[in-house]
């Protein structure tokens, strides 16, 4: 029997239709018209028309490598804030963190699709006639320790004000690094970055005022705020900490060097601390293993529960067409 | 024709009101055949906005519908959409429809401020006119959108983000 859902034959059916319709969903999604969905669920290529000529002197596997550090960020904080859903305190947090984690899954979906155009050979191997574009092949297909995202964008949510947190060191770091990567001689990253400077100094607002607001709140909230800056602080030094890949892709005019932007991002956090009237936390950064971190494919327990849930369905369908 | 395609997320605004159009041209096809191939160039309002491949494909509907055999639709990622780009028309049109219309974007020259405090003048209802208004949330039902309520009227209405 074929792995694909839709052409799974119903026995049983005796209507003359039978042998040409498989399924009754199949006149729904014959011809690729997807009109009559609320949006196309047709796959599409996101950079069709986008110019990916790998710049010059770039070696397209590290451009790569490096496409998946950024666009592994993204996807799995993404899937963190999916979480969220339906379980914000209001339904304004509740569209806010499901905004948020739509603007992360479309720079992820960017940035998985230059990995796999720069370098097709970091695209995992699906049976022959798949129809799972890249993009999802990377997502989808890959096992945690080829996932090279910081480990702050992996450990699993706690309260609201741990997404608050979460949210203010990630955007910190993320809102500075798109800054430079504007001027990326690599076309894909510079849009990227161009558009998601836009979209996460959003979300940076969106986490400062929130920490202000529970910080100058009640003291639950204070106290909640303190133990969620606590328990995240360990994680955020990897967010301006270099893996020798990045600072490789800076001299090469492609990428930005995070540990340069250590203190610009540190003023921004101060600027927070400070309003909100909360010390700066003296938490050593979480260790690695022997020095190798998120960037390097070593990850906490938590990644692997994460993608197992994100990837199943995917992954008992590798002929499956959505 | 492909200027007449509606946003499906906000009817009131065709594609070339919002700015989300790019351009269209029709080319001789440089391969075989010789026939003419009709390329629509569109840029999404946000990285993840979900609306693209709907407005990929009524863009391919219409312009097949008048004729077209070929049409391609390209994504341009650069410059990135402002929205600055949606006409004056496009801004009637989110007014008549009681949606708020955006202001001029902020010029970013340095490095992107931090802002705790209310970020912007807060607009004006556009259903009473009243410039009591009150920022309920910066993320509304779609991306493009943020949520305030009047403080005159007491209803809740949409504001068109300044991006």
């Amino acid at each position: 029997m074929s792995d694909e859902p839709r052409s799974e034959p119903r026995s049983g059916h005796s209507s003359e239709h039978s042998s040409e319709h498989g399924s009754i969903f199949d006149g729904l999604i014959e011809g690729g018209d997807s009109a009559q969905w609320a949006f196309g669920t047709d796959f599409e290529d996101p950079l069709a028309g986008v110019d990916t000529t790998v710049p010059e002197g770039v070696d397209p596997a590290a451009l790569a490598a490096y496409c998946l550090m950024l666009g592994d960020d993204a996807l799995v904080l993404s899937q963190r804030l999916s979480e969220w859903c339906s379980r914000a305190p209001d339904l304004e947090e509740d569209i806010a963190l499901a905004n948020m984690a739509l603007d992360l899954l479309g720079q992820a979906r960017l940035l998985l699709a230059r990995a796999a155009a720069a370098d097709p050979g970091v695209v995992p191997a699906l049976p022959d006639g798949s129809p799972v574009p890249a993009e999802d092949a990377l997502a989808f297909f890959r096992d945690d320790r080829d996932f090279r995202n910081v480990r702050l964008c992996e450990v699993p949510n706690g309260d609201f004000a741990h997404v608050v947190v979460r949210l203010l060191l990630f955007s910190a770091a993320r809102l500075a690094l798109f800054e430079r990567l504007r001027a990326s001689r690599d076309q894909v990253l510079a849009a990227v970055a161009g558009k998601g400077v836009k979209e996460v100094a959003y979300h940076r607002d969106w986490a400062g005022r929130w920490f202000l607001t529970l910080a100058r709140g009640t003291e639950e909230s204070h106290r909640r705020l303190l133990a969620a800056l606590d328990a995240l602080w360990p994680l955020r030094a990897e967010l301006v900490t270099a893996h020798p890949l990045e600072r490789v892709l800076a001299d090469a005019g492609v990428g930005v060097d995070p540990s340069s932007l250590a203190g610009e991002v540190d003023a921004v956090l101060d600027q927070v601390l400070a309003v909100s009237g909360v010390d700066r936390p003296e938490r050593a950064p979480l260790a690695g293993v022997a020095g190798r971190t998120g960037r390097h494919g070593l990850h906490t327990e938590a990644l692997s529960r994460l993608l197992t849930e994100m990837q199943v369905v995917a992954r008992a369908h590798p002929m499956g067409r959505w | 024709m492909a200027r007449q395609v509606r946003d499906p997320e906000m009817p009131m605004l065709t594609l070339a009101d919002l700015g989300v159009l790019r351009g269209v041209e029709v080319t001789r096809d440089a391969g075989g055949g010789g026939g003419e191939v009709v390329v629509a160039s569109i840029t999404p309002t946000y990285t993840g906005c979900p609306a693209m491949a709907t407005m990929r494909d009524d863009l391919v509907h219409r312009l097949k519908d008048a004729g077209f055999e070929r049409v391609e639709v390209r994504v341009v990622l650069d410059p990135p959409w402002s929205s600055d780009w949606i006409s004056e028309r496009g801004r009637a049109a989110l007014r008549d429809a009681g949606l708020s219309p955006p202001g001029p974007a902020p010029r970013r020259t340095g490095p992107v401020l931090l802002t705790l405090g209310p970020k912007r003048a807060a607009p004006r209802c556009p259903r009473c006119g009243s410039a009591d208004t009150r920022l309920t949330s910066e993320f509304g039902a779609t991306a493009c959108k943020a949520l305030y309520r009047c403080t005159g009227c007491l209803e809740p209405f949409e504001h068109v983000k300044e991006i």
